[in-house]
């Protein structure tokens, strides 16, 4: 038996250690550390609620602990104890006190929920955002500059993004922890919701709603720009360098055109058509990362034209493994080039 | 169709040639042989085991599964099983916890104490407690064959339209779903109103509404709940079998129709769902805590008010599993008041707990530990069910892990502790013998540690951003030391759950009879025999008080004062029908699985031939005589 009571010990002791372990490790995207006012908002609330609810989880506990350790059967003791039937006091005290509590927090609740939902005025000069979740990549059509991107969502900081979402095949949730909470892609409905970052940096973005075998991997990034650079950038997006500049390139657009133009776009370029069921490629060589998952390298990029499928599991986009090498390389270069 | 009818004969052969060679004797055989004896009761008490039995080997099969999902997720970018494998496993794991694991275990536990702690003799509908029983295993069955015959339903146990259409997720893996999920409500439909007729109609002489053991008014509730709220289910099913088989359009965008309406019929039957699962698990954990501590259940009226409120509430709420479809402020702000007002009788009831065990003589067997373990963690899973009713703060929690840690709180916390509670509380009073302490201890010390390992932490990695149903997660997002602990804690609750099987076995193979009465009990069903009699009790008992037991015992009485006089007692009949008809389910549910409609038509008419036959059996049942009864009760005194 004491031998039980030693190791029901050292496994506590090893829970113990294993929580605090975890709390070294440095989240890449934090509910707890926003960086927007969407997302403070939303922190507020999560706040008072948890202060609230530890307040009472600690009551429970105090009351839960003393009446464990005041209470057990001690051996030899067989009395009965008395009968109580309930006590009106009592009941009517944790009937009224949470309903106080949830009152608390049901004001704030109410106010920030009709606060989120609200349209930017005029005067904020809101950056509008159509975003169309497809399986499984993200689309964004910047509607007053008239162009289209795809996995990266660039906004100005200190400026208010309002965001038109829906979706062309499922169900997706557009989520960016560290900038707000999620909201649904619904196809043949569009949401809408309104963030803001106050920090330049990349913010990660995930879907959170199941949307089929690739979704653990349907990542995006939000690239937050002074108002200055991102006007540069929406510059570079109206008029992009697109056009060949090396023969290898050349060559790499013709491949281009031959295999990925009925699916895939690049504006300013001389293709015969722009395909709109795949990423928009416009300024690929300037994205960070490839489908949104691995980082944008020569190497990865023909991991992922090669085997899209084992990349990401779902993927729509047909493997090209069978391009001869030369081919595969100006394509490549092709795909670099794109500014 | 050709298939099926080799497939039937060769099987009918194959029986007749392996139980001794086709001949007279052979339905004789049959009859005489002890399986025959389970297949056709319609005893609650031997019902309870085969639920019991059922639920645990779906439990273990899920398990697997979760262990599964926690291997996978063990280091970032795993490619053990991704993509859709990953996305059926996730499915099934909920899909059979909710539906073939907590469902059955609690229907077990209310076949076997119920009937016992009403006073009752049998079930109002005998019949159909049978027949509730085999649709829930057949609809078990019928959906783990997928794993069989290859794609498992890969759409989440919500099963969300269009990602579970045709066309996003073609093949059998939903049809599956749809027809397991069919057939088992049917049945689970069936054992609620069973429960409903017989709480209301067959209490013994005095047992008033509030004189019932809390167990029996929870159970009453939850079926009141499985009344109301599995018909928006059954609905929804139909709509979607409908659009998969027959080329419906409820929910296409392109033809008119609209996704969201499988999301709110969905959650009309889910969110009830989670109280007609965590009721009968307070109710369980009200008597134990009361009858552990030795002192009468603190305000049981308000408990029962409590319960009837939670029940009402819980229609009210569905929405909140809602709030970032954009449906706007309004509805949002709406449901989430409503959802924050259930915390208010669930509140009433932890206190009413713990002022339960104030001033009483606690004994900490391992009934009344699950039962001590589920009051904080039950509350844990209250609190951020609290925190997740405010709509702002759940556009960050939801669809997070997050919310896996809130329901794994509620569910396992609250429901498995309560049937574990549940389980070792009246395992003597199934099987005669206890389930070993020791051993017990062990498992809820490994269970409990594995569990508070694997889903505290989930809070924070929902937090640090990492959504539910992901197969995998990036090495940069600092979330690997974090899922690694989650992962060991579900060995940890496995090694619980290994323990327990050990503890079933080694206890039934020293089968140490427990006696009558062996936690000093206080409800009635500690006043008859263990193993109970096949007629429970031999004379109806008259109730005088709540704890009409306990009460009995302290004036001084040794048993329940009866209230007619000892004479023959008329029983149920077993019956095969419920087996056949429950085939005929099957065979159909397996045609329209196959999108073979003339097997599937094949099917139901097999079940409407059984029920034409039930329908004028001329079966009044039979009597149990007096010196029969005198007997059983002189060897149960011995």
């Amino acid at each position: 038996m004491s031998r039980g009571k030693h190791l029901g010990r050292l496994l506590f002791v090893f829970s113990m250690i294993a929580l605090l372990m975890a709390g070294c490790e440095e989240p890449a995207k934090s509910v707890l550390d926003p960086q927007g006012s969407t997302g403070e908002e939303q922190l507020t609330l999560i706040k008072i609620s948890i202060y609230i609810m530890a307040f009472v989880f600690a009551v429970v506990m105090v009351i839960f602990i003393y009446v464990l350790i005041r209470y057990r059967q001690k051996p030899g003791d067989d009395s009965i104890p008395e009968q109580v039937e309930g006590s009106t006091k009592l009941e009517l005290l944790w009937t009224v006190i949470p309903i106080i509590l949830l009152a608390i927090l049901a004001v704030p609740t109410v106010a920030t929920t009709f606060s989120l939902a609200e349209k930017p005025s005029e005067e904020e000069e809101a950056l509008t955002v159509k975003v169309t979740a497809h399986q499984y990549w993200w689309e964004f059509e910047y509607e007053d500059y008239g162009f289209k991107t795809a996995q990266e969502l660039h906004i100005p900081k200190d400026k208010k993004v309002y965001l038109k979402l829906t979706s062309r095949d499922v169900i997706h949730s557009f989520w960016v922890p560290a900038l707000g909470g999620k909201t649904d892609l619904n196809p043949g409905q569009t949401n809408t919701m309104t963030i803001d970052a106050k920090k330049v940096g990349t913010y990660e973005g995930r879907c959170a709603e199941l949307c089929g075998a690739g979704h653990a991997l349907m990542n995006f990034e939000v690239v937050v720009d002074e108002e200055q650079k991102f006007d540069q950038w929406v510059a570079q997006r109206q008029e992009p360098s697109s056009q060949p500049q090396t023969a290898a390139q050349e060559r790499g657009e013709e491949v281009f055109s031959q295999n990925c133009m009925s699916c895939h776009a690049i504006d300013g370029a001389e293709l015969e058509r722009k395909g709109n069921k795949a990423p928009n490629l416009t300024g690929f060589g300037e994205r960070d990362k490839i489908a949104g998952v691995l980082e944008n390298n020569d190497e990865n990029l023909e991991k992922w034209l090669k085997h899209p499928d084992k990349v990401k599991p779902g993927s729509y986009m047909p493997s090209f493994d069978f391009l001869n090498e030369k081919d595969m390389k100006s394509l490549k270069a092709y795909l670099q080039s794109l500014e | 169709m050709a298939t099926l009818v080799i497939l039937i004969v060769f099987a009918l052969f194959l029986t007749a040639i392996w139980t001794g060679g086709y001949d007279k004797q052979l339905l004789n055989r049959f009859r005489s042989h002890w399986l025959w004896d389970w297949i056709t009761t319609v005893d609650h008490k031997k019902i309870g085991i085969l639920y019991l039995i059922g639920g645990a080997f779906f439990f273990i099969i899920g398990g697997i599964e979760a262990l599964l999902i926690r291997i996978q997720l063990l280091v970032p970018n795993n490619d053990f099983m991704v993509g859709d494998t990953f996305n059926e496993l996730l499915s099934m794991h909920g899909t059979t916890m909710i539906f073939f694991v907590a469902m059955p275990l609690l229907f077990a536990l209310m076949n076997v104490a119920v009937p016992l702690q009403i006073g009752a003799r049998d079930v109002a509908f005998p019949f159909l407690n049978s027949l509730g029983f085999w649709l829930f295993l057949a609809g078990g069955i019928l959906m783990n064959l997928s794993w069989i015959f290859g794609n498992a339903p890969d759409a989440g146990w919500t099963n969300y339209v269009p990602i579970a259409s045709n066309e996003f997720s073609p093949g059998t893996g939903i049809d599956y779903y749809v027809l397991g999920l069919q057939i088992s409500g049917i049945g689970t439909t069936m054992g609620g109103i069973n429960f409903l007729v017989t709480i209301i109609n067959m209490r013994a002489p005095g047992m008033s509404l509030l004189r019932m053991p809390m167990f029996t008014w929870t159970s009453f509730v939850a079926s009141s709940l499985i009344l109301f709220g599995f018909p928006p289910l059954t609905a929804g099913l139909f709509l979607v079998m409908f659009e998969r088989l027959f080329g419906a359009n409820f929910f296409d965008v392109a033809m008119g129709g609209n996704p969201v309406i499988w999301q709110h019929l969905f959650w009309i039957f889910g969110h009830p769902e989670v109280y007609i699962v965590i009721l009968p698990a307070f109710g369980v954990m009200s008597d134990v805590i009361s009858n552990f501590s030795k002192k009468r259940l603190f305000g049981y009226t308000s408990m029962v008010f409590a319960t009837i409120l939670i029940g009402f509430l819980g229609f009210m709420v569905w929405a909140h599993h809602m709030f970032t479809v954009g449906m706007g402020p309004v509805a949002n702000s709406i449901f989430a008041v409503a959802t924050m007002a259930i915390a208010v009788p669930t509140g009433i009831k932890v206190f009413n707990w713990l002022f339960t065990m104030w001033g009483g003589k606690i004994r900490f067997t391992t009934a009344m530990l699950w039962a001590v373990g589920f009051i904080p963690t039950f509350v844990m899973g209250g609190v951020t069910g609290v925190m997740l009713a405010s709509p702002p703060a759940d556009y960050q929690y939801h669809d997070s892990y997050f919310v896996v840690a809130h329901f794994h709180y509620v569910l396992i916390g609250g429901t498995v502790f309560g049937i574990f509670a549940g389980l070792y509380y009246w395992w003597p009073k199934m099987f005669g013998h206890k389930l070993g302490e020791t051993l017990g201890k062990w498992h809820f010390g490994l269970f409990f540690i594995g569990f508070h390992l694997t889903f505290f932490i989930q809070h924070f990695i929902g937090l640090y951003g990492m959504p539910r149903r992901h197969f995998t997660y990036q090495p940069e997002d600092g979330l690997t030391t974090l899922n690694q602990i989650s992962t060991v804690g579900a060995f940890f609750m496995a090694a619980g759950t290994i323990v327990w099987l050990i503890n079933i076995i080694k206890s039934a193979r020293s089968a140490i009879p427990a006696g009558n009465d062996p936690w000093d009990g206080r409800t009635l069903e500690w006043a008859i025999s263990s193993p109970a009699p096949e007629y429970n009790f031999a004379q109806l008992p008259q109730v005088r008080s709540l704890d009409a037991f306990w009460f009995e015992k302290m004036e001084g009485n040794k048993k329940m004062i009866p209230a007619e006089p000892l004479g023959p007692i008329h029983m149920p009949s077993s019956t095969h029908w419920p087996f056949i008809m429950t085939i005929g389910f099957f065979i159909s549910g397996l045609g329209f699985v196959f999108r073979s409609l003339e097997v599937g038509v094949l099917g139901l008419i097999l079940v409407f031939l059984t029920m034409f036959i039930r329908s004028f059996e001329q079966d009044h049942g039979y009597h149990i005589e007096l010196d029969e009864i005198e007997k059983t009760e002189k060897g149960a005194n011995a």
